[in-house]
């Protein structure tokens, strides 16, 4: 049997943030896992692989949104061979990827707690069209004042009940959106935290139809505005990737764009609700 | 008029269907050109689900060279599943583009690449969706001229009705010559209409009008006669050859699906044409001659094509990738080139001989040695004599050796069932075959994990072959025999258990054999049985033998020919067959001359003509090509030095 040399040892992990937008909402997480490893090999970013006969390009994953679902805030990190500019990969990988799947924050990870345990929570901001603004109001205000709102959801080992109120610590109308909107919709944004079960958008919109008789019309657009570290006092979400951009050295990541500004900019939101990015 | 885009009213839908990604386009080297810009608009379609469609080279290639041009537009399309399909009959959304999501029937041309016949129900699920009338003379100038090309094409009669127009062959000029027309047509006002805008493609001979040319019948059902019914038609319609493939060096940048697709790879077609005379490849008769691309572009391809798109894996494409004449030196230059850069490269067409077993070894250098497939066909020597497909079982058994020798598990072989004159001992030879290769694999390992794959289809006779005269095979012989083979191999205590079976049943092998061979009274069937809800005949849980055999039955009740007659029934040589008046420049006689030997016991085996003296099948006389090969004596260019 032949065999390859060993493979490069890792010698910098990268941090990255991206988002899933527009059409592409509708990747699934394998597809955006081929399309990142194609991106990669024509950026030409050294990426580590693993060992073995099937050797696989060293990029993990966390909490990856569900299929249909937009996210202005995706995790993963990746391992190099080789030391890289994080800002340059930032760039350089953005360009590689098709319009819709966009890195916005790349950063050297520095050790301490793993992504996947800083993401604690998400914060959701969810669209109903053909639903008035007082019958959305009239369901979360009936959701927020149940103690427990147990649902059933189809998962892979079959129809399972949980409870959908605990994991949701916020969830207010979002009137400004709203107000700016082309059609009339009610627009939610919610902070759901990562619990097991997972407490999906559209397990907390199945709690609502329980409490109110809330029946969208349509599927409900739903975008993942961020994750992170849940501040148990404000009940704001941090940014997770904060503690290794404090151990970079001052000034390297002022090239860091934030991709999330765009997005509040963009006058459907309001800013300031949560915040989860400076 | 205005073309807007429907995704707006398609969006909402899209989180209720299975697999959104495939409607939403956004590829990796797609684009969206702006629309009142295009003098000539094309929408391409591959009339099979996107994960197969996608990868297609030649909707590929179109798509680059048509938008590469200054006031042209292509866009492609693709089959909706049934889920969709509901939605947007109930919803009003007509069949769109995945790029603009443009409707299709917004376009001047919509062109569709047949590769197998099974695609024809999807063509009218798309042109129902898309507003366009199902027949082509109930079409206004309001709609695109609807136009076929792929290896299909070459009998398009069975759904001769629903088309405006055909192209036979490599369509990279054809599709820019077809261009120029309509757009100066179009500049000119659009004189005459649609039917103005057809004559002139009709009377150059290179473009097929199925309305332009009228077909009689005998009272047993025989064709009579085809012929033009409108003066400056000519009587025979030309299939078009590329003869300089270096000049047309595409895809340059190969779309890049975020969608799972069939072939998650980039394939370089490394020659066209083939011309080894397998009786019962229909590719290998319709694509003469050979036409090789060379080694300098072959190498510049692959490194733009990996540069453009990130795949890890190249595919050597053609019928017979190992006949290339610098096949070594190309395996060997990638090979060094791509060395420790978890990049893969695959020959998927491969023959009987050692010589693969080195291009083999040097494709997986440093990696793993799985599989290899090799295409006997026929699995007796008296069999494998009349398809023309000369291989001992002895050059088989040493091939495979030096294979298992070389560190290779695993032997898939291809073979054939229904072949003419094919006797039950013919198929139950392949049980032999498959138990002499692992019995020599075993010898030469000293190891008991070696398998081997017997992978068998039904045979089906194709226009312009030497077996376009023959019975096909029924579907329960077929059966019996792959049950009987089946039986043995199951029984079989010593090596049973290390050959795997993979076949499919005879009964869709005729109804491809009936699409196959059909003339136009076919069309009727085809949309019966589209009218009775069949979609995706290719697949094997939508494809339904029922469903075709009552439509047949129905359209047929009345008249002289059935089923049987399109599919079991042997041909005279004075037949006219239904596609005899469009040429891909093979000789009708030596075609007939060829039938004749591949049933005579004593006749000689034809050669390959790039070796050996011509053998006069008619096509470079006839098409003024001829045979292209190397050797070059170049070498593959090193590796440019990738900065960064």
């Amino acid at each position: 049997m032949p065999e390859g040399p060993a493979p490069a040892p890792v010698a910098q992990r990268l941090r990255v943030r991206y988002a899933k937008r527009g059409r592409l909402r509708f990747t699934s997480h394998r597809d955006i896992s081929r399309a990142v490893e194609r991106a990669v090999r024509r950026a030409g970013i050294p990426v580590a692989f693993s060992a073995g006969f099937s050797p696989h390009p060293k990029i993990s994953y966390a909490g990856a949104a569900a299929t249909g679902v937009a996210s202005e805030a995706e995790y993963l990190e990746i391992g190099l061979t080789d030391d890289r500019d994080p800002a340059r990969v930032r760039a350089d990988l953005d360009a590689a990827l098709p319009g819709g799947l966009d890195i916005l924050d790349v950063v050297p990870a520095t050790g301490g707690a793993s992504l996947a345990d800083r993401l604690q929570a998400s914060e959701w901001l969810i669209r109903l069209d053909g639903v008035t603004p007082d019958a959305a109001e009239k369901a979360v205000e009936a959701f927020l004042a149940a103690e427990v709102i147990e649902v059933e959801r189809l998962t892979k080992k079959g129809l399972r009940r949980f409870d959908a109120r605990s994991a949701v610590s916020a969830c207010v109308l979002d009137r400004r959106a709203m107000a700016a909107a082309d059609v009339p919709c009610a627009i939610l944004r919610m902070v759901v935290r990562h619990s097991t079960p997972a407490v999906r958008p559209d397990d907390v919109l199945t709690g609502l139809r329980q409490v109110s008789d809330l029946a969208p019309p349509s599927p409900p657009l739903v975008t993942r505005l961020a994750q992170g570290p849940l501040d148990a006092e404000t009940g704001e979400l941090a940014d997770p990737l904060d503690p290794d951009r404090q151990a970079v050295p001052p000034g390297e990541d002022a090239l860091a764009d934030t991709g999330l500004a765009s997005v509040l900019s963009g006058g459907t939101t309001e800013p300031g609700v949560v915040s989860a990015q400076p | 008029m205005p073309v807007e885009s429907v995704f707006p009213r398609l969006e909402p839908f899209l989180p209720t269907v299975q697999k959104p990604i495939q409607y939403v386009g956004g590829e990796l080297n797609s684009l969206v050109k702006d629309w009142d810009e295009a003098e000539v608009r094309w929408a391409l379609m591959y009339p099979d689900a996107y994960e197969v469609g996608l990868p297609n080279q030649g909707v590929q290639i179109l798509y680059e060279i048509l938008n590469e041009r200054d006031g042209v537009l292509a866009e492609r399309t693709y089959s909706v599943w049934p889920d969709l399909e509901t939605i947007m009959r109930r919803e009003g959304i007509p069949q769109f583009t995945v790029d603009g999501h443009r409707p299709v029937g917004a376009f001047d041309i919509f062109g569709i690449s047949f590769s197998t016949e099974l695609g024809y129900t999807n063509m009218l699920t798309a042109l129902d969706l898309a507003g366009i009338p199902m027949l082509a003379t109930d079409r206004t100038d309001e709609h695109p001229i609807v136009l076929a090309g792929g290896h299909a094409a070459f009998n398009p009669e069975p759904i001769a009705d629903f088309l405006d127009a055909a192209v036979l062959g490599d369509g990279e000029e054809i599709a820019l010559a077809i261009t120029e027309v309509v757009r100066e047509w179009k500049r000119e006002g659009s004189p005459g209409g649609r039917d103005e805008l057809l004559m002139r493609l009709a009377k150059s001979g290179g473009v097929y009008v199925p309305k332009f040319f009228d077909v009689s019948y005998l009272p047993d059902g025989r064709i009579q006669r085809v012929a033009p019914n409108r003066s400056g038609v000519p009587w025979r319609v030309d299939k078009h050859t590329v003869m300089d493939l270096d000049a047309w060096p595409y895809p340059k940048k190969p779309l890049v699906p975020l969608a799972e697709t069939v072939h998650e790879r980039f394939s370089v077609e490394i020659f066209r044409g083939c011309t080894r005379g397998c009786r019962f490849c229909q590719a290998g008769m319709i694509t003469r001659p050979v036409r090789e691309r060379s080694i300098t572009t072959i190498g510049n391809m692959v490194e733009t094509g990996l540069k453009e798109s990130g795949f890890t894996e190249v595919g050597l494409l053609s019928l017979s990738s190992a006949d290339h004449s610098e096949i070594g030196e190309i395996a060997k230059g990638l090979a060094d080139q791509y060395e420790g850069t978890q990049t893969s490269l695959s020959l998927p067409s491969t023959r009987v001989d050692a010589f693969n077993i080195t291009l083999a070894n040097e494709f997986s250098r440093g990696g793993r040695r799985s599989g290899l497939t090799f295409a006997p066909e026929g699995g007796s020597e008296r069999m494998r004599k009349v398809i023309n497909k000369m291989v001992t079982e002895d050059d088989l058994i040493r091939t495979v050796t030096t294979a298992y020798e070389n560190g290779w598990r695993q032997v898939k072989l291809y073979f054939m069932c229904g072949l003419p004159t094919e006797e039950d001992e013919d198929v139950m030879a392949i049980a032999g075959m498959a138990r002499r290769v692992i019995q020599a694999g075993r010898e030469a390992t000293g190891r008991r994990d070696i398998r081997c794959t017997v992978s068998i289809g039904g045979f089906v006779p194709k226009p312009h072959t030497p077996f376009q005269w023959a019975a096909q095979c029924d579907a329960e012989t077929v059966d019996r025999r792959l049950f009987a083979l089946k039986d043995t191999l199951r029984k079989d205590k010593e090596y049973g258990r290390a050959i795997g079976l993979r076949y499919h049943d005879g009964k869709p092998s005729i109804i491809e054999g009936l699409l196959s061979r059909g003339d136009r009274r076919v069309g009727a069937v085809i949309r019966k049985v589209w009218e009775d809800g069949g979609r995706f005949d290719g697949w094997s849980e939508h494809f339904s033998y029922e469903r075709w055999m009552s439509a047949a039955a129905e359209v047929f009740a009345d008249g002289p020919v059935d089923l049987d007659w399109f599919t079991v029934r042997e041909r005279e040589e004075v037949e006219v067959l239904p596609w005899d008046h469009l040429d891909a420049g093979l000789d009708r006689e030596w075609l007939w001359q060829d039938w004749q030997d591949a049933i005579d016991l004593d006749s000689e085996e034809v050669e390959d003509c790039r070796w050996t003296p011509c053998y006069d099948c008619g096509v470079c006389p006839t098409m003024g090509t001829e045979i292209q090969i190397g050797p070059t004596g170049k070498k593959l260019l090193p590796l440019s030095v990738i900065s960064g």
